[in-house]
């Protein structure tokens, strides 16, 4: 395998330990008199997009910052529970740099790329550091000092919270920071706008086009480099845990202006999720994967059992993760447990109106510990799950369903975060390079974090210091262009006129990726879907109904937008998902297991990450390879029995 | 689904076409209502019903539908979030209603808080609150090591109640005086309580609180209604802690 002349990473030379601190030194400098001559827009205000935007705005750069709620506080990152990762090493339980960037290359599956990790792990806690100093208000213990909490997929505790509400607290920060910029005017802010194209000119990056979402009105916004820090495209399977709004769209678009979309198909489905009630779902929300630790897993034993629980003697229950993997247990990872979940209910033994649920049990931690013991650990949880299903879970087992919930695919980038197009650069959840195959808990954030912080500060600078960039405004003839397109698109899609509603086609597309590209894949799944999809996507052009115009708030028109997107994004992470004939992380193929039904992958065929250039409309993306290369991490082959 | 459980509503809802057009309450009965659905779930069900009709769908915001980005506001019979105590709209279910139940949904109503169309409004007002002090002046790169100043948890745990504010604006909505004073001192209150937030005290608290006159919003009076309402639970012990925060500041 070669890597693609195209996909030029740009790692430093060097060990891995020495490659930032060697790269920083290495890189070009703007000097603090010329920095306001430059300009950056920041797409997004989550938690890389907020800190990227604050801090740029700090160094003296111009910076433009979109997003698409009515605030910039309330970008999806908010949502974000558990905690953030540092290798602080408080607890004295021996962690370090290394074993941090140890667990996340073991933990994607070997599937990411070692040089990012690296650094990822070396400056996250920096990132601590940060957070502390804004007044972000984290867990601490009665001596005063921070608190640390375990998560999957590591042997020591790392991870930072402020209670079960860390994102939100994450991002206060970065929107503090950022408003404290917007007040002196170093940052100018668009809130309910949302970039509908990107501009290229001479091969570079310069600007976007956006769409007031309270007007309709389309406008042009130039600068030196546009940043994306859009989020995932978890959506794409319609129900998930993500936030009603997170979409793909900016990155898809971007995807068709020459930017290539890597590893498509690496989506993460989180095992402990309240199921859906019924037809009206429009969203699933997820219950802490701590949850494990105490409850056990179980569905009846006989098929299409309707009894109540408490009806089900224990002879006739199936323990199954207890069953199979005996020495994991119900601690297995976030792959093994949702597939199991969703292997019992194909065999239709799941629980609940829907039978698309299995049980998790409390029944015998209440007796061994007590009850006030679990509600100790646990009672927020078992409120907000009594809140939401009605039933107590103290006296009746939760039920629980894996749901869809992040996306390690995304725009590919380089070592500086740049993507194939020069001048565009993506962070956070938009971008592919940290987390492989799957992501670590609490890692996200920190990604999040050191993107917009720690990483894009130094290699923008480098940037601007080392192009010219030719005056242009928004009269070019690319904007012209891009806006008059977005216009057309825009008014195709209000002519339609048809029967169906947004939300019944984005349901269908859902239904099949979830039932094709979801928690197990197999080649002649994939093939229907990559059928399936394109027929809905015929449909939806010919009959979706929009109400109203292009001239105000049309949130029909917003999401159709979207939806349209995810309709061909879609297809390509079926595509990715095709060619991809192994089983890695959260990508499970059954054709690619082993005996004991174990992911299996193929090092010697896929270590490596397929990058896909657009090539028209109806045309089939071609597809990049960057080798992957393992020096430092040992490739090895993970077992949970 | 249709299922026995369901049940049927008569909805009273605000309509209005943009900012300046003039709006009016709107009759519509909706069956079939799951118990099991969350409130912006059956708001959902009345949409895909209008536009199957050909009407408009009612706008509404929301985002993360799990009672955290603060996105989701409406009053739902007279009461911000409606009937649930601590509990956003978002995370309110329709099986605290009964068949034939009548409900009034309306937007928030506030001075500073113009209706851009039908329930959506505009809260940027508490945004440009926060941009006058709401912060900490520390530049990424700035900190010093995280474990340098302990922080007795007891302070950290009042700080983190304050923090958990979700900026819905719920508070203002149900002032008579459509006052932010429980929005402000939430911030006040979190930076006060913490070591980082000293160097700014004085002037962060003059600051926001001559900014939220500025933009329109009224006096606390003590009402408590603020406190009665807000879904994250932010206690009006934190607006006496503003108070003399501003008291201090102001005399010195
Ligand atoms: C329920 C839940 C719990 C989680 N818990 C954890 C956890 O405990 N620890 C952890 O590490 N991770 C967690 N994650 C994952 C983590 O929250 C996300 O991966 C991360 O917050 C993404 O941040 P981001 O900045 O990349 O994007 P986001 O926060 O998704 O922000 C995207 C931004 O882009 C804007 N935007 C998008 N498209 C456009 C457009 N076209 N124009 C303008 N603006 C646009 C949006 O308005 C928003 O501001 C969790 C995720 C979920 C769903
Ligand atoms: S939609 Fe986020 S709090 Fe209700």
């Amino acid at each position: 395998m070669t890597t693609s002349k195209k996909l030029d990473a740009k790692i430093p030379s060097g060990p891995i330990q020495e490659m930032w601190d060697k790269h920083r030194f290495e890189m070009k400098l703007v000097n603090p008199a010329n920095k306001r001559k430059y300009s950056a827009i920041v797409v997004g205000t989550g938690l890389a997009g907020g800190s990227a935007a604050a801090s740029l705005a700090e160094l003296g750069y111009r910076v433009e910052a979109f997003c698409i709620q009515d605030s910039a506080r309330r970008a999806h990152s908010i949502a974000a529970q558990g905690g953030i990762n540092a290798a602080k090493n408080y607890p004295n339980d021996g962690d370090s740099v290394w074993r941090l960037f140890y667990d996340t290359v073991k933990g994607g599956d070997y599937r990411s790329r070692e040089a990012n990790v690296y650094r990822l792990a070396q400056v996250s806690n920096s990132i601590i550091d940060q957070c502390v100093a804004q007044g972000i208000p984290f867990g601490r213990d009665y001596s005063g000092m921070l608190d640390n909490r375990s998560f999957g997929g590591a042997q020591v505790s790392r991870t930072f919270y402020a209670r079960g509400q860390t994102g939100q607290q994450l991002l206060l920060g970065a929107y503090s920071a950022m408003m404290k910029e917007v007040g002196k005017d170093k940052i100018k802010l668009h809130v309910r706008k949302e970039m509908v194209d990107l501009v290229i000119i001479n091969g570079k990056a310069r600007g976007i086009i956006a769409r007031d979402l309270v007007t309709g009105k389309i406008t042009r916004h130039m600068a030196d480099a546009v940043i994306l820090a859009t989020g995932g495209y978890g959506n794409a399977y319609y129900l998930s845990t993500n936030a009603m709004s997170s979409n793909g769209s900016a990155v898809y678009r971007a995807y068709k202006k020459g930017a290539f979309f890597a590893n498509p198909c690496f989506t993460q489905i989180h095992p402990t999720c309240i199921p859906r009630h019924g037809e009206s779902q429009s969203k699933l929300t997820l219950m802490s994967e701590s949850l494990r630790n105490d409850g056990r897993v179980w569905v009846p034993k006989k098929t299409n059992d309707k009894r109540h629980p408490s009806q089900i003697p224990e002879e006739e229950r199936d323990y199954y993760l207890e069953r199979i993997y005996p020495s994991f247990g119900n601690l297995v990872p976030r792959d093994v447990a949702s597939r199991n979940a969703k292997n019992q209910c194909d065999e239709d033994k799941g629980v609940g109106e829907t039978g698309l649920a299995v049980n998790l049990d409390f029944r015998d931690a209440i007796k061994r510990d007590g009850l006030e013991t679990v509600k100790a650990k646990y009672g927020n949880l078992f409120d907000m799950y009594e809140r939401i299903t009605d039933e107590d879970p103290y006296q009746v087992p939760m039920r629980i369903y894996p749901a869809i919930h992040y996306t390690m695919g995304g725009l590919w980038v380089d070592y500086n975060l740049m993507s194939t197009v020069e001048g565009l650069f993506i962070l956070g959840e938009a971008n592919f390079s940290d987390h492989g195959a799957n992501r670590l808990g609490a890692s996200a954030l920190m990604q999040g974090l050191a993107d917009g912080y720690f990483v894009i500060p130094y290699t923008l600078g480098n940037y601007f210091a080392s192009n010219k960039f030719e005056a242009i405004t928004t009269d070019d003839e690319a904007f012209v262009e891009a806006e008059k397109i977005s216009n057309q698109l825009t008014d195709k899609l209000l002519a339609i006129k048809g029967k169906l509603t947004v939300d019944h086609f984005h349901k269908r597309l859902g239904e099949v990726m979830w039932e094709y590209v979801g928690m197990a894949r197999n080649e002649a799944g994939l093939k229907k879907a990559l059928k399936e999809i394109p027929k809905i996507r015929e449909e939806f052009w010919q009959n979706v109904r929009i109400p109203g115009s292009g001239e105000e708030l049309n949130i029909e028109l917003e999401k159709a937008c979207r939806v349209a997107d995810f309709l061909e994004l879609g297809e390509l992470m079926a595509r990715d998902a095709l060619e991809r004939v192994e089983s890695c992380g959260g990508h499970f193929r059954d054709e690619s297991q082993t005996d004991e039904n174990e992911a299996l992958r193929d090092d010697k065929k896929f270590a490596h990450v397929a990058a896909w250039e657009y090539k028209g409309e109806g045309k089939k993306p071609t597809k990049h390879l960057e080798e992957l290369k393992f020096e430092y991490v040992p490739l090895s082959q993970r077992s949970y029995k | 689904m249709s299922s026995s459980k369901n049940m049927t509503l008569n909805l009273k809802v605000w309509r209005q076409k943009s900012k300046d057009a003039e709006g009016k309450m709107v009759d519509y009965q909706l069956k079939d209502v799951s118990p099991d659905s969350s409130f912006l779930e059956m708001m959902d069900q009345l949409n895909e019903e209008l536009i199957a009709k050909g009407d408009d769908p009612v706008a509404f915001d929301h985002d993360c539908r799990e009672g955290i980005c603060g996105m989701c506001s409406l009053m739902i019979n007279g009461r911000p979030h409606g009937p649930e105590d601590e509990t956003t709209t978002c995370q309110l279910h329709m099986r605290k209603f009964s068949e034939g139940d009548t409900v009034v949904i309306e937007p928030f109503r506030a001075r500073p808080f113009p209706v851009l169309r039908d329930l959506i409004i505009d809260r940027t007002a508490l945004d440009t609150i926060m941009q006058a002090g709401g912060f900490v002046s520390v530049n990424t790169g700035n900190a010093a090591e995280a474990s340098a100043v302990a922080i007795c948890k007891c302070d950290s745990d009042l700080a983190m109640d304050a923090a958990s504010c979700v900026g819905c604006g719920s508070c203002v909505a149900v002032c008579k005086n459509a006052s932010a004073m429980l929005f402000v001192s939430a911030k006040v209150s979190q930076l006060a309580l913490l070591p980082q937030g000293q160097v700014e005290r004085r002037d962060r608290v003059l600051n926001m609180v001559k900014k939220m006159d500025e933009l329109g919003f009224g006096n606390c009076t003590n009402e408590k209604e603020c406190e009665a309402v807000c879904p994250k639970g932010i206690k009006i012990t934190n607006i006496a802690r503003l108070n003399r925060e501003y008291m201090s500041a102001a005399l010195f």
